[in-house]
């Protein structure tokens, strides 16, 4: 495979840049950086030398909606990101070979580049049955999973599938799918999640990792920090309205023509960690709370279940039937309220009975 | 129960006293020290306002018209939650240390005698008195037993859980380089999802709320039917014993 060994420097070669300026543009790199004199020539001998990091792509139970919306990526272009910065050697869904030819890439990947190598699953591994409702080559999607996992550098999760189980998992789960981080736990798992996940993100922790070498800083969840600090409510271009307490009442009123918050219609942007705020969708056209509907919370963890995407309070299944934490609550005050004035009554009566007794006793 | 003789007496008697002897015949504690009356009812400022803005958050308000820079209703909502949500936290803490060097009734509503045997027979006591089974109720100085009981599980524990997650909620506006979250944040640890974590801060509400219902009931039920006081012993901090 010359393909994965191909550095930097052979790409920008290819791309049709002669070797001057990119000796020129090493030079301009060093100084710019402040680098003293010899720097340029390492800059130029690390691009010839260093191989560009090898990355395997697996599909587990999904349905292919992270690489519809990683192949949209503008910026970077997806080309560039898979055909200059990264050496994708293994995506079943987009690569060339097929069959045995491409099953022997991920063994020859797993030994040549042992622990340097970048695995990226979308969707996750069914764990009932012995793995079989997700065959992959012959073999349960988990087996093909953990074997790549051994050896890899690191895992990138995409999705929400890989990140938390997606719809698959729902509830009932009869699958038993399973998000990535429950079975493999000795790797550095980054987890960017979303249904899909944007395609600028999805290209901008490939690249923060092939720029930097490393993975990037992580929240508590696991989450790429950099896109996943702040909720869709805190960039929200209808916050204003939030603050100001004007609501969207039903779908074709007045507000909602006028593009007042869609907190009463369940927007779930106040409980959502991602950034389509700011980052956007397609190129940064738009975004779901931009073309007039609420967020569904798709990066969430168990999204799905979480009762109607157009609910503000969110059901209560513990309680046999659905109910929300108001209704749950109005009715527990209410017995209680109603056994008090029972109470309170019972009370009265005996007192009464009782003086009444007294008062026969006293005579 | 008393004669009624030297109480006829010591009307006549105060006609000519101007009232002083009175308390002749009553036993008067100091149960409630100042600090934990005026915790009592700042704090229970503090709930309604908590109660009241915090449902307004759950379920929003009707829209405010003309443009949105001309109001700010909802941010004024949630600031007056976020307020009285840090003074019951500060009073909390107070209520706490206080529980320390107060005097043994301080520490009732933190520390439940569940390891005593008695202490559960009075329990079965108070809910005989409470289902009309017992005639006489026994006299406590501080809660009885079973108010102890309600009032570790449905205020104490209630009102540290929704502490706890109301400033996990708060760090998510504050950010996750905040103090808020780097003291809170490991609830979405057990809830990583924070609409979970609004859904049980919400039940809370009611927890409390039902709370409040029983508290008030039993408080002024008390002080009728079981001879002594209560309501107003929470602002003079005396408990009187009737008879």
């Amino acid at each position: 495979m010359g393909a994965a060994t191909e550095t930097f420097y052979s790409v920008i070669r290819r791309q049709g840049i002669t070797r001057r300026s990119f000796h020129k543009f090493c030079s301009l790199t060093a100084t710019s950086l402040g680098l003293g004199p010899l720097a340029a020539s390492r800059i130029a001998n690390a691009l010839e030398t260093k191989p560009r990091v090898p990355v395997i792509w697996m599909h587990g139970l999904e349905c292919t909606c992270c690489s519809e919306s990683f192949i949209r990526s503008a910026h970077p272009l997806v080309k560039d990101a898979v055909l200059s910065m990264i050496s994708l050697d293994y995506d079943d869904t987009i690569m060339a070979a097929a069959g045995h030819q491409a099953e022997a890439i991920l063994e020859e990947t797993r030994i040549k580049h042992k622990g340097q190598y970048i695995l990226a699953v979308e969707g996750n591994p069914p764990l009932n049955e012995g793995g079989m409702f997700c065959i992959d080559g012959g073999k349960p999607f988990v087996e093909k999973l953990k074997m790549m996992a051994e050896d890899a550098m690191a895992i990138i999760a995409w999705g929400a599938c890989a990140s938390w189980g997606c719809v698959q998992a729902a509830k009932p789960n009869p699958t038993q799918a399973t998000p990535i981080d429950k079975v493999i736990t000795n790797k550095p798992i980054i987890k960017v999640p979303g249904c899909p996940p944007i395609a600028e993100v999805m290209t901008g922790v490939v690249t923060f990792i092939t720029t930097f070498g490393k993975l990037p800083e992580l929240d508590r969840q696991g989450r790429p920090k950099m896109f996943y600090s702040q909720r869709i409510h805190d960039k929200c271009y209808r916050r204003p309205h939030f603050d100001a307490g004007q609501f969207v009442e039903e779908w074709d009123d007045e507000a909602a023509r006028k593009g007042y918050c869609l907190y009463k219609m369940g927007c779930k942007g106040p409980t959502t960690y991602n950034a389509c705020s700011t980052v956007r969708w397609n190129g940064g056209v738009s975004f779901p709370i931009q073309s007039g509907h609420g967020c569904i919370g798709c990066s969430e963890d168990g999204f799905w279940d979480k009762g109607s995407f157009y609910d503000r309070l969110t059901n209560i299944k513990q309680f046999g039937i659905e109910k929300n934490a108001d209704q749950v609550g109005m009715v527990a005050a209410g017995a209680v309220g109603a056994a008090v004035a029972a109470h309170a009554a019972v009370t009265a009566v005996k007192r009464l009975a009782g003086k009444r007794e007294d008062a026969a006793q006293d005579q | 129960m008393l004669d009624k003789t030297p109480h006829a007496v010591s009307t006549a008697v105060a006609a000519d006293a101007v009232g002083s002897d009175r308390s002749v015949e009553r036993d008067v504690v100091y149960v409630y020290e100042a600090p934990v009356r005026l915790w009592h009812w700042i704090n229970a400022t503090a709930i309604l306002v908590l109660g009241v803005t915090g449902y307004f958050i759950g379920s929003a308000t009707p829209t405010m018209p003309g443009e949105a820079s001309d109001s700010f209703l909802f941010g004024y909502i949630r600031f007056a939650h976020f307020a009285a949500g840090y003074v019951l936290t500060v009073g909390f803490l107070l209520r706490i240390y206080w529980a320390f060097v107060g005097n043994p009734h301080a520490k009732q509503i933190f520390i439940v005698p569940v390891w005593r045997k008695n202490w559960w027979q009075e329990v079965l006591h108070e809910i005989r008195w409470y289902a009309f089974l017992t005639d006489k109720p026994k006299k406590y100085v501080g809660h009885n037993p079973l108010a102890q009981l309600t009032m570790f599980f449905m205020y104490t524990l209630t009102i540290a859980f929704m502490i706890v997650t109301g400033f996990a909620l708060y760090s998510e506006g504050t950010g996750k380089d905040s103090w808020q979250y780097k003291l809170f944040g490991w609830v979405f640890s057990i809830w990583p999802n924070s609409q979970d974590v609004h859904t049980w801060h919400h039940l809370g509400l009611w927890v409390i709320v039902t709370f409040t219902i029983v508290h008030i009931y039993a408080a002024i039920r008390e002080d009728i039917m079981s001879r002594q006081s209560i309501v107003s012993s929470m602002i003079s901090g005396e408990r009187q014993f009737r008879d």
